[in-house]
């Protein structure tokens, strides 16, 4: 399996993800999972232009990505799969049950959600999405960087031991 | 010297503040930049803010930090349907000090060249970059 990181992220590329993750893990390619993405070829043009030469990008809905995800996983490079969102996650998780583990990254602030961390703001609903993917066999851990302590999703919905 | 604000420098952490500040200490040239940061935003308040301020400066070109992120992702989505406004990714300070001091030239922001056709800052924005790409070298140590 080379799919190394599995993350939800809002800002889906960005720094963190492409230079903070994506250096240390050498990633040779990153799987961008959202169906409005998927769909317009604006926004992926305007992906492609950012991501640093060395770095393949694929864009696939949900649907798409299940059946990509035998091939991506064979890929000899190591790679990191995005999503926007949690509900995004939990509907790959669906299609694809064996995925082992599940990064938040990034939830940011926006009406609705209340501050679980510096980087994750979560409604009801949400926190209710992570705990059913906890509950169905997947390590949820919160952490930005690789620099930063993985919290479990308890230490996570609980606000941090140290925010 | 206070000027009308002409560019936005949209960056991560305090980058953009930092370059701004370096800026207007070495020139003495205050006020011809917006500093932002996408700090604790998400994509959708990264452009929020990007838009609001170029509404409320008239500036035309954003300066970002780092093409894969996301305040470059935010400006350039700005792009799309805006023909009078342009986005300098990989920014640094001689980039930012071209543009600053040749901005001086630049009467207000959205001002048209001879032709008409396009904003004066476009042009200069285009040699910041050269010139910021240009001043990206490395020397080596040699023997005593």
């Amino acid at each position: 399996m080379t799919i190394e990181l599995y993350r939800i992220d809002d800002r889906l590329i960005h720094g963190q993800v492409v230079v903070g993750w994506g250096q240390p893990l050498n990633i040779g390619f990153i799987a961008l999972v959202d169906d409005d993405v998927a769909s317009s070829d604006w926004e992926k043009e305007l992906y492609r232009m950012g991501v640093p030469p060395g770095v393949e990008l694929y864009f696939a809905s949900v649907e798409e990505a299940a059946e990509a995800m035998q091939a991506w996983r064979r890929d000899q490079r190591p790679g990191i799969l995005l999503t926007g969102d949690i509900e995004t996650m939990r509907r790959l998780v669906v299609a694809v049950p064996d995925i082992p583990a599940v990064n938040v990254g990034g939830v940011h602030h926006r009406s609705g959600r209340a501050e679980k961390l510096r980087y994750v703001f979560l409604t009801s609903e949400e926190e209710r999405g992570l705990r059913a993917l906890q509950e169905g066999g997947v390590v949820v851990t919160a952490q930005d960087v690789p620099s930063a302590r993985p919290l479990p999703l308890r230490e996570l919905l609980d606000g941090g031991a140290q925010k | 010297m206070s000027e009308t604000p002409i560019a936005i420098v949209l960056g991560h952490g305090r980058v953009a503040e930092g370059l701004v500040s370096a800026v207007e200490r070495i020139t003495g040239i205050t006020g011809r930049f917006v500093a932002l940061s996408n700090e604790g935003l998400g994509t959708a308040e990264i452009e929020e803010l990007l838009r609001a301020r170029l509404e409320s400066t008239g500036a035309r070109v954003v300066f970002t930090d780092l093409p894969a992120g996301s305040c470059n992702f935010a400006a350039c989505r700005l792009l799309r349907g805006r023909p009078d406004i342009a986005v300098v990714t990989g920014v640094n300070l001689p980039a930012l000090l071209h543009f600053a001091t040749s901005g001086q030239a630049v009467g207000g922001a959205g001002e048209r060249g001879e032709s008409g056709s396009e904003p004066v800052e476009f042009r200069v924005a285009e040699e910041a970059a050269e010139r910021g790409a240009s001043s990206l070298r490395m020397l080596r140590g040699k023997p005593a």
